[in-house]
């Protein structure tokens, strides 16, 4: 059995001279389905990063990405996905940070990062410390919150609509026809943390 | 008469101030809802603000709320010129987390269709790149092959645009003979036909030059810088395709050319999306050609829902196709980034599970964010007729990059 996602150079050897390349600023370097993420220590991720560019020979940034966890401190996790064209080799580059702990920008090693890291202060709020133009992107002008975040409602807090009457665009808070839906199906025997309802009694023991 | 030169209006104590002006959000030019805030020196291009985020539909946070399966119609409507190539990087995404193989009828027939799908996507761009720089013909010619690859897409999926064909473990139907032999037949008489008599009106036309050759020049190091890729990282020389050197499905099994670009200008961008469209045709045939029988999808019952046929006569059948369609099946947790070599470039898709029915987090990698990103570093001292020109060769569909 074998999954036939696209094949790069193997993983071989390349944990090693990560390590070796990065030194003590990497926290770990871990392989999962095939794939190399290496965590980094948020002070020292441009060094890690010229280390990762200039030694390894990844050269290519394609992807940026943000992932919410809000049960784990700090709470957001910032993904840096590589590409090495003359190795052949991808690896992810993992950050975590706070709402107010800046992490340190890559535009000055990548420009291709600008973008990449306002679309995630506009989706997480995450701020990166020498990034010049952190403006939103992806949200209207004027939008209010971090959408992406697991707290934020995915019908949001506004809605907008033209009004004839007024002849503008209008804002007015979210008013949903029919109550928003969520199914569970964790099976209850794998991973609900809810109390089944009418086993009120089986709970309490 | 006496010859005296003409004085210039400007001189004198006038100052010339630069200007800005806005071009879009509605702007045919624009492919979609681009908003450029220009500051221009007369018709020089000085200062250059891409305001992306118009189309923003959410749907990364959608993605969210929906099982592995309810989500993949979304990736349809990213980039809605190439459907297909879009649902190919998530599958791969959900088949590697699960470490599922696909029946290799099933790999044949997603390259065949991604290949399909690699020149509807390039029928549109060409068309609309010559169209943007000033000629109608080529792009009427390119929209009829387009109309037969959406064709193609409806006898093989039932929709013309939104396929929602492709599954995690293979695709969901198996396409009648008559569409292979009709494809096959498409590649070798209408489709170089039709679109080497279009492509032969713009491509040695001495207006469709001067508008392309050496505008927006972008070297080497600026493109791996950039993230470019697909057509605008070999345009500047780079021979990087990931179908051929991190091959997925039966790629490696295909025998195609990468055309590379010598001069990294527009006329490059446009000539090796070309030479692509005649590789994919290769591609196509040397699918029909070697394409085994057998099952499309995995018969793994836990991933892939069974035939209506087989339902009719096995309870265990009926229990799996209930389950799957109501809950969906479970991913193991892990995280990984899978990228895939779309029409535009590479697409890619990293997948966040937590071990349930529904993705975590699916961050979606769009081509056009990055190239769209440059767009000020390459048409900075470039005329404003330029940017259409950069724009068109850029390939940009808003769906895809607002997401």
């Amino acid at each position: 059995m074998s999954h036939s996602a696209p094949k790069y150079a193997p993983n071989k050897g390349v944990a090693a001279a990560i390590k070796k390349a990065v030194g003590k600023d990497a926290i770990s370097v871990e392989e999962s389905h095939g794939e190399i993420a290496v965590t980094v220590k948020r002070d020292a991720l441009v060094p890690a990063m010229i280390a990762l560019r200039d030694v390894c020979e990844y050269q290519q940034l394609m992807e940026i990405a943000g992932v919410d966890w809000p049960d784990h401190d700090p709470r957001f996790e910032v993904v840096y996905c590589l590409l090495s064209v003359t190795k052949n080799h991808r690896i992810r580059v993992h950050v975590w940070t706070n709402e107010d702990e800046p992490v340190p920008s890559v535009t000055g090693i990548w420009p291709v990062a600008g973008w990449l890291e306002r679309e995630v202060f506009d989706m997480y709020g995450v701020t990166f410390a020498g990034n010049d133009d952190l403006r939103r992107i992806l949200t209207d002008y004027g939008f209010v919150g971090h959408p992406q975040r697991k707290d934020f409602p995915l019908t949001g807090y506004v809605e907008l609509r033209y009004s004839e009457e007024e002849k503008r665009v209008k804002y007015e808070p979210v008013q949903l026809a029919q109550d928003f839906r969520s199914f569970d199906f964790m099976s209850p025997w794998e991973g609900a943390d809810y109390v089944l309802p009418g086993d009120e009694k089986g709970a309490s023991k | 008469m006496s010859l005296q030169p003409e004085l210039s209006p400007t001189t004198g104590d006038e100052a010339i101030q630069n200007y800005t002006i806005n071009f879009g959000p509605q702007h045919p030019a624009a492919h979609g809802v681009l908003r450029l805030v220009m500051e221009l020196d007369g018709e020089i291009v000085e200062r250059m603000d891409p305001h992306v985020g118009l189309l923003h539909r959410g749907t990364e946070k959608l993605i969210e709320y929906k099982t592995y399966l309810q989500a993949l119609p979304y990736f349809d409507r990213l980039d809605y010129c190439s459907p297909l190539g879009m649902e190919y990087s998530y599958v791969l995404a959900i088949e590697k987390l699960l470490d599922l193989e696909v029946p290799l009828r099933g790999q044949y027939l997603r390259v065949l269709f991604a290949e399909l799908t690699r020149i509807c996507n390039h029928m549109l761009n060409l068309g609309s790149h010559v169209m943007d720089v000033g000629a109608m013909t080529p792009n009427l010619w390119m929209f009829e092959l387009r109309e037969d690859c959406l064709n193609f897409f409806e006898r093989a999926s039932g929709a013309r645009m939104h396929s929602a064909w492709f599954r995690p473990g293979g695709v969901h139907q198996d396409v009648p003979l008559k569409l292979l032999t009709d494809i096959a037949e498409w590649c070798d008489t209408r489709l170089p036909k039709l679109f080497g008599d279009a492509v032969s009106l713009v491509a040695d036309n001495r207006i469709f030059k001067q508008r392309n050759v050496d505008i927006a020049v972008v070297n080497k190091e600026d493109a791996l810088k950039w993230g470019f890729s697909g057509p605008m990282i070999r345009a500047a020389g780079i021979p990087w395709d990931i179908r051929k050197s991190q091959p997925y499905d039966v790629y490696d099994r295909m025998e195609f050319d990468i055309p590379v670009g010598t001069n990294s200008d527009c006329y490059d961008r446009f000539m090796v999306r070309v030479e692509e469209v005649y590789q994919s045709a290769r591609i196509i045939k040397q699918c029909i050609q070697h394409m085994p029988d057998g099952p499309v999808a995995s018969t793994d019952r836990k991933v892939v829902p069974p035939k209506r046929g087989e339902m009719k006569a096995s309870m265990e059948a009926l229990i799996h196709h209930f389950k799957l369609y109501t809950e969906g099946f479970h991913v193991p947790a892990g995280s990984v980034y899978v990228a895939t070599e779309s029409p535009k470039g590479e697409f890619g898709v990293y997948l966040v599970s937590d071990g349930s029915n529904k993705p975590y987090r699916c961050k979606i990698r769009p081509t056009a964010f990055s190239h769209l990103q440059a767009m000020e570093m390459m048409s900075k001292g470039h005329m404003l007729a330029d940017t259409t020109a950069i724009l068109g060769a850029m390939d940009i569909v808003f769906g895809e990059c607002d997401r």
